[in-house]
């Protein structure tokens, strides 16, 4: 025989035809996937019946299966729905994930726009005047001086400094490094900002209130939306515009006409994300919300001490919080996935 | 004249607004940023040098200079930030010496290759902080002795984040076969990205109840019935890790697959006809294509993976003891006790920690990267 010996290891594991999988690794391929799969669905699955499941259930031992080894009841859910004050929480989660997106992709998009269409120049000078000029604010409103004078005088300062000495200085810095101070903010840990953050809403009486939250939100998501945005600005011909000036046109009638409608589907998911973002934040909610302004995370980990081992409470909470979220995600996958695509790919 | 200024200041005022149109729309969102990121920042150093007391009819604040630095890291809070330290053996001093020798050899060769002022002086701090950062590790998990929050927060960055990209590279590259239902897996896998932290928790320790679990049956078998895992620092915090892994791979998995996607086809069919194996491939022509992305993509989890505060305080709060404290959560700890000076200096400690890691990271892994594919 003149065929050639072909090795077991190559008749087992070396596709027959270049673009097809041979069967053992097929085999092996789609045992992995499904295993994760599972692993991906199974805790999902467990919370989703727990919330089903009465003490009883749950205390006598593990059950699997709905209507075959137990019962499924509405009992938890009555309770946490009805009797339980869940709605409010619920309600300011929305409010403040709602609201401090739109205010986070609008003032974001509006940056990341200038800064792709718009030659910006700063002097070196004058942020170093600012930033002594700030310091020395916060000296001295330390020390006792009433804020609103040290603000006023400082302000006062720094415009006078921009008329006249700011004038002799060409160092600057240009768009890029804008930019780049606006996401270089993501960096920072939100632990080392929160305390003062806490500070200036008490003293203003904000704390504990939805508007604390949406502003704060607001500024922890915004480098997020500065990043995604300039790519599909930067994306777009320059050309419609350029013709819609030439007619006339202000820049933020050209913005709101014209570009933001041409980057619809990058703004739709820099706004999925960013709205994911604020929906499971946490930790600023934890720092600045207590009854009142109150989100569905901080709900959900404040049942910890008041009812830890009564999971089928809880698991009802973790399914109306994860719900939205989870179906937006299913649905909305590809629109989402660019997002963090367009990001991470450009770097 | 008999216009009136009303009518006359307003289209002027809306020139205005045109000709410097840029600078009002940078303006929002730079004020955004100064009000609630550079100044709280530098509130923040002065609390940090400070101490904080409640007074009659309000707070107190007085200057310490670097006094909470100074116990955090030297004094009565080392046990807390850094761990107890416990006298090391020979194994672990030839651990030590051997991470010295390896980076006074990175340093030599990049002094000796392509030698610049800035780049030795930011090599000489990356390699000062990670001795320090070993020298800390073998001192404290090395001897048996308890690791503080600064090296668990470390074991999660670094572990949690090397666990996520293997899975996620992994899962990336078995869905970028041609095989069935790729739009399914897709969609599955991206699920956990996208929920709560805090919700990731509790269901992690309700999987995890050994008694009542799902996966009570199987513990038993293995007769661990009676067995906590929370008991344990180190389950404690490799069930941490989980519930990040669990949340975080899907992030990686949805890159790569789409950097895995756009490497060069007609490549990859030569190399096969050539007969070149599936290793050959990836090593030769996946992985370099893929690499700028791959680490761009670690960068981003990085940077992330510092903050993290959810999953330890609703899994554990933070326990047995310390095991699972990360630093966020040591510093809303310390904020809970009215502690600010020293809530404000751990959070500097992380800050720097993390700026360290993250800036380190993208000049020697990520630029590297960069140019490895051009």
């Amino acid at each position: 025989m003149t065929t050639p010996r072909i090795s077991l290891y190559r008749r087992l594991f070396e596709p027959a035809a270049i673009d097809q999988q041979a069967l053992l690794p097929r085999i092996a391929t789609y045992a992995v996937l499904i295993f994760w799969t599972l692993v991906v669905l199974f805790p999902l699955y467990w919370v989703l019946i727990t919330s089903f499941k009465g003490e009883l259930d749950v205390s006598s031992g593990p059950f699997y299966l709905p209507f075959i080894d137990f019962h499924p009841n509405l009992d938890a859910w009555r309770f946490m729905l009805i009797d339980n004050n869940t709605l409010g929480p619920y309600l300011n989660s929305v409010v403040v994930a709602v609201a401090s997106t739109l205010f986070a992709v609008l003032i974001g998009s509006l940056a990341a726009y200038a800064l792709v269409r718009i030659r910006f120049k700063v002097t070196l000078a004058s942020i170093g005047c600012f930033l002594a000029l700030l310091a020395v604010v916060v000296v001295a409103v330390a020390l006792g001086t009433p804020w609103p004078v040290a603000a006023a005088v400082a302000v006062v300062l720094f415009i006078l400094f921009l008329g006249t000495l700011g004038r002799r200085f060409k160092l600057a810095i240009g768009n890029n490094d804008i930019e780049f101070w606006m996401i270089s903010n993501r960096i920072m840990p939100p632990i080392v900002t929160v305390l003062p953050i806490y500070i200036m809403f008490q003293n203003m009486r904000l704390l504990d209130t939805q508007l604390a939250l949406i502003v704060t939100y607001t500024a922890v998501n915004l480098p997020i939306v500065v990043w995604l945005t300039r790519d599909f600005f930067a994306g777009i011909p320059i050309d419609l515009e350029e013709s819609a000036e030439i007619d006339g046109a202000s820049k933020f009638r050209v913005f709101f006409t014209i570009a933001l409608p041409l980057v619809r589907s990058g703004l739709v998911a820099t706004l999925l994300l960013v709205l994911i973002l604020a929906w499971n934040e946490y930790l600023l909610a934890l720092f600045l919300s207590n009854a009142n302004a109150q989100t569905m995370p901080v709900l959900v980990s404040a049942q910890n001490t008041t009812r830890g081992p009564q999971w089928w409470y809880m698991s009802v909470l973790i399914v109306i919080m994860i719900a939205p979220v989870v179906l937006i995600a299913a649905l909305l996958q590809k629109h989402i996935a660019r997002g963090l695509l367009s990001g991470a790919v450009k770097g | 004249m008999t216009t009136e200024p009303a009518t006359a200041s307003s289209p002027r005022l809306w020139e205005f607004i045109d000709r410097h149109a840029g600078r009002f729309m940078v303006l929002p969102a730079t004020l955004v940023l100064l009000a609630f990121s550079i100044f709280p920042l530098i509130i923040s150093a002065y609390l940090a040098l400070s101490r904080f007391a409640l007074a009659p009819g309000g707070y107190k604040i007085t200057f310490v200079g670097f006094y909470n630095f100074a116990r955090l890291l030297f004094g009565s809070q080392q046990y807390h930030l850094l761990g107890t330290f416990k006298a090391m053996g020979p194994g672990q001093w030839l651990v030590i010496v051997l991470t010295i020798a390896l980076v006074l050899y990175w340093l030599y060769r990049f002094a000796r290759d392509h030698f610049t002022v800035l780049g030795f002086i930011g090599r000489v701090i990356s390699a000062s902080a990670l001795c320090g950062l070993i020298v800390v590790v073998v001192k404290t998990a090395g001897t048996g002795g308890v690791p503080g929050t600064l090296v668990t927060t470390f074991f999660y960055v670094i572990v949690g984040v090397a666990i996520q990209f293997a899975i996620g590279l992994g899962l990336a590259l078995l869905c970028a076969q041609p095989i069935r239902f790729r739009n399914w897996f897709r969609v599955v896998f991206f699920i956990p990205l996208i929920v709560t932290p805090v919700g990731i928790a509790y269901m992690f320790r309700m999987l995890a109840d050994m008694q009542k679990g799902p996966f009570a049956p199987v513990s038993r078998l293995f007769g661990l019935g009676e067995w906590a895992w929370s008991t344990d620092p180190w389950t404690a915090r490799l069930m941490v890790i989980l519930g990040d892994t669990w949340q975080w791979t899907p992030f990686i998995f949805i890159v790569m697959l789409a950097a895995i996607e756009n490497q060069p086809r007609d490549q990859i069919e030569a190399a096969r006809i050539d007969g070149a194996s599936s290793w050959h491939v990836f090593r030769d022509i996946t992985w370099p294509s893929v690499a700028p992305v791959a680490a761009t993509v670690v960068l981003i989890r990085l940077i992330e993976a510092f903050k993290i505060i959810d999953l330890p305080n609703v899994l554990t709060a933070g326990g047995p003891g310390l095991a699972t404290e990360s630093m966020t959560l040591t510093a809303f700890i310390s904020w809970r006790t009215q502690d600010l000076g020293s809530s404000a200096a751990v959070g500097y400690l992380l800050l720097f920690a993390a700026t360290l890691t993250c800036v380190s990271f993208f000049s020697y892994v990520v630029k590297r990267a960069r140019r490895f594919q051009a």
